[in-house]
């Protein structure tokens, strides 16, 4: 394999034969490439999360109320237009699962730890091209198994995205056998497409460093991605075997699950979450990363405590192996093992306190462009903060018990998955585009789809803190039918408008990416005046990268350094002579 | 519109709320200290032409301000809150002179079976009502909590009080009432498609009502 990579720079990047559309756009082992494909299938599948996101906000803000178009939907689903309660729990179990398996985590690890790695630590491709390849097709197989869900008797998975057993585990009980199983052998696909590509991604940050890439020297975005590839290499197999467990107990009477056969209902959730927890820092850590990059850049200074930056991402990293108790406060698990997950939980918010911090300190005293992707990057350490701090209050296991498994859980789930995770993806989007696509997309469309979106979004969940606090559960198909939850029907009704008008600004950008595919402007090679390797490249960049590979001189953060003369960046590629050039450490002699 | 916490009715909220509002006032004090920063520093050190940034790769000292400081207070909360966990949910935190009632779940309904007036549960005169609830007000009550099928959750949000319900495990968990009134169980765990209607109501009576309640219906004997 690495000779695959290796002989690429004698041979120069640009200069492969011509390769067949097949070859080139479909089954594709340019990791760029791979990044797109990933990046077009991702964005398909938070659209169609959303849309489903937008049917439960139907049937909470107004229940029993005909779904608008929702004649078209089968009898099975809904009746007279109205969403049966077998379809709602359909939606909220295929909405949680389409966004965080096939939406928010590959659009972060599939998209952006393909397309970055190697342009950032200035290599010319991934470690295994080939596998790459394989982990782009897995995960496009496993969407369309878990979208096939809705099309078989009976309909989707319903135990919700968690699938807590024994109820996920006996089709009698859930309703549903076909889906069940479905759910459970897309995710084994999905795993094993994210095995695939983290091993890869591993491998590529250790072995295939330009001369000069140190770790101390990678962009955060880099540290990141890393870090979290470990995390799922580690974490998904767990999920894996949980799920074929799973799929025993649903086809071949296995048990594991079910006590009524000797099984454990808890065993699944310990299974889940020790997945489950980590997962939740695969899909906000990148996020981290990638906003790190951009806030240096838009503020043109260095990053502020670039080590702290990075022992925090591994101390996130590592407490997030021994928090999972904490989604089982309720769950009849030993109370005394409660208190130390709750320590435990507590502690993480240091490094994600250290993080808020230092984006604040690396704002301080810069000189701040307030660019389309800088605005979104300062919404997301806006937003995350928020989903933070209201983590807090789950943690502390006393309050836990009022508001787990109501809206709380939701609001603090959404200020971090969207108001992070996603806010994130709108800075990263159109700050790598031209890398992608050779063409800028539009400021002022991505402006207003900010400035909207954030007051939309804020609109949408916040109030889901109060209904939490009011005590409205996750999951129910007609809040109304209690007395105590009935006053507070107007906030839901406010919370759903506010969720279309949400979803509708998306439009925006909807058009402004496919627009922009076209008729956006020509993008200068360097349009965030930016120091990665990246940016040392033409847009779009050619495959294979680089025609000879970079010298790293320096760190990724060098804004408004002394040394950069009348500029106020410093690539990492740009030698002055003072610089001398590196030892190639990390690439086998002689390559 | 209902804007804060349910009805405080039973003895677990005091210590919830108090400190529900503890971290909120906390995590909101942290809180107004990013947003006014992010806010303050958008606006004072936007780009303006001729201005550049001030070049500096951090300081060691704000790293170990910010490090410490959310530390020194995360512990302070954990060990604040573990005292009151230990009182509400710890093993040895049934009162001793708890009055039992079993509750066992099934999809989608609420079994609830009282002891009778021997106040012992297992014994003859113990009779099982629907997703009916009645407990004395200012008694501790310990609900053996069993399922029959799947996992559900009892909740009474009036009450603070949450426990799983878990096939194969009997869960006690106690709570004190200290209202009467009428409250409502919800299931807090998504257990099915009748998940929703998963709605009992719960009375809580007078001592007096009480006892006179459960003669009237060990006299018009077990359903």
């Amino acid at each position: 394999m690495t000779s695959v990579a290796h002989a690429a720079p004698a041979h120069g990047g640009a200069h492969h034969a011509p390769m067949s559309f097949w070859r080139k756009y479909i089954f594709s082992t340019d990791h760029k490439i791979i990044g797109i494909q990933f990046l077009f299938v991702s964005l398909f599948f938070l659209l169609l999360g959303g849309l489903l996101a937008m049917q439960i906000r139907w049937q909470l803000g107004f229940p029993g109320q005909p779904l608008p178009g929702g004649g078209i939907l089968p009898e099975s689903m809904t009746s007279g237009g109205v969403i049966l309660p077998e379809y709602y729990i359909q939606l909220v179990t295929m909405h949680g699962t389409f966004m965080v398996f096939f939406a928010i985590m590959p659009l972060l690890m599939g998209v952006y730890a393909n397309f970055l790695i190697p342009l950032k630590i200035g290599t010319h491709d991934m470690a295994f091209p080939r596998l790459n390849m394989w982990s782009f097709w897995l995960a496009f197989t496993a969407g369309l198994i878990m979208l096939a869900g809705f099309f078989v008797p009976d309909g989707a998975a319903r135990a919700g995205w968690t699938m807590y057993a024994p109820l996920s585990a006996r089709p009698d009980l859930s309703g549903a056998t076909y889906g069940q199983i479905l759910w459970c052998i897309s995710i084994v696909v999905l795993g094993l497409s994210s095995v695939l590509g983290s091993v890869n991604y591993i491998t590529t940050v250790i072995n295939h460093r330009a001369p000069g890439m140190t770790w101390f020297r990678m962009p955060l975005s880099v540290w990141a991605l890393f870090i979290t590839a470990i995390l799922a290499v580690l974490a998904l197999p767990v999920l894996q075997g949980a799920a074929i467990m799973l799929l025993f107990d649903q086809t071949i009477g296995t048990h594991f699950f079910d006590p009524i056969a000797g099984g454990q209902a808890l065993l699944w959730q310990h299974l889940f979450w020790f997945f489950g927890h980590p997962e939740v820092y695969i899909l906000i850590l990148p996020a981290m990363g990638m906003v790190s990059d951009i806030i240096a850049n838009g503020s043109r200074k260095p990053i502020f405590g670039y080590h702290s930056m990075v022992f925090a991402i591994v101390g996130i990293a590592f407490l997030g192996w021994i928090v999972w108790g904490h989604h089982m406060f309720m769950s009849g698990m030993n109370p005394t093992l409660g208190s130390t997950f709750m320590v435990s939980t507590l502690l993480i918010s240091v490094p994600s306190a250290i993080k808020v911090f230092n984006w604040l300190g690396t704002m301080w005293r810069g000189n701040l462009r307030f660019t389309v992707p800088m605005l979104n990057a300062v919404g997301f350490v806006s937003m995350f903060t928020i989903g933070g701090l209201s983590g807090v209050f789950m943690a502390a296991t006393p309050v836990d018990m009022h508001i787990h498994d109501t809206y709380f859980i939701v609001a603090h789930l959404h200020y971090v998955l969207f108001g992070g995770s996603l806010f994130a993806l709108f800075a990263a989007i159109p700050y790598w585009y031209p890398k992608m696509f050779g063409r800028m997309m539009s400021e002022p469309i991505g402006k207003v789809h900010f400035f909207l979106t954030f007051i939309f979004y804020n609109m949408t969940f916040f109030p889901m803190h109060i209904i939490g606090m009011g005590g409205q559960m996750r999951r129910i198909y007609d809040p109304t039918i209690y007395d105590f939850l009935k006053p507070q029907q107007p906030l839901n009704v406010f919370i759903s408008l506010s969720a279309f008008a949400l979803f509708a600004v998306q439009i925006l950008f909807a058009i402004n990416f496919l627009w922009s595919l076209k008729f956006g402007k020509k993008a200068p090679q360097n349009p965030w005046e930016d120091n990665g390797l990246e940016w040392s490249l033409p847009n779009p960049a050619p495959h294979g990268n680089w025609e000879r590979t970079p010298n790293v001189y320096r760190g990724p953060y060098e804004f408004s350094s002394p040394e950069a003369g009348s500029a106020d960046f410093l690539p990492q590629n740009l030698k002055l002579p003072s610089d001398r050039d590196p030892v190639p450490a990390t690439l086998p002699a002689g390559h | 519109m209902h804007w804060w916490l349910p009805t405080a009715a039973s003895t677990f909220a005091g210590p919830i709320d108090g400190l529900f509002l503890a971290i909120l006032i906390i995590t909101g004090i942290a809180l107004v200290i990013v947003e006014v920063g992010l806010v303050w520093f958008s606006v004072k050190y936007r780009a303006r032409p001729g201005r550049k940034a001030f070049y500096t790769h951090g300081s060691t000292r704000a790293e170990v301000i910010w490090t410490s400081i959310p530390a020194v207070t995360v512990v302070a909360l954990g060990i604040v809150s573990n005292h009151y966990w230990v009182q509400i949910k710890g093993r040895d935190s049934v009162p001793p002179n708890a009055y039992g009632i079993g509750v066992h779940v099934k999809q989608f309904e609420w079994q609830i079976t009282y002891p009778g007036p021997d106040g012992k549960l297992g014994t003859g005169d113990d009779f099982t009502l629907r997703n009916q609830l009645h407990v004395p007000v200012d008694q501790p009550i310990v609900v053996h909590l069993t399922s029959e099928d799947v996992i559900h959750s009892f909740f009474i949000p009036q009450f603070r009080i949450k426990q799983d319900a878990v096939p194969g495990l009997t869960i006690n968990a106690w709570f004190q009432a200290t209202k009467t009134g009428e409250y409502e169980i919800g299931c807090a765990e998504l257990c099915g498609m009748g998940h929703y209607k998963m709605r009992a109501r719960v009375f809580v009576h007078t001592p007096e009502e009480f006892t006179a309640w459960m003669a009237q219906q060990a006299a018009g004997g077990t359903q």
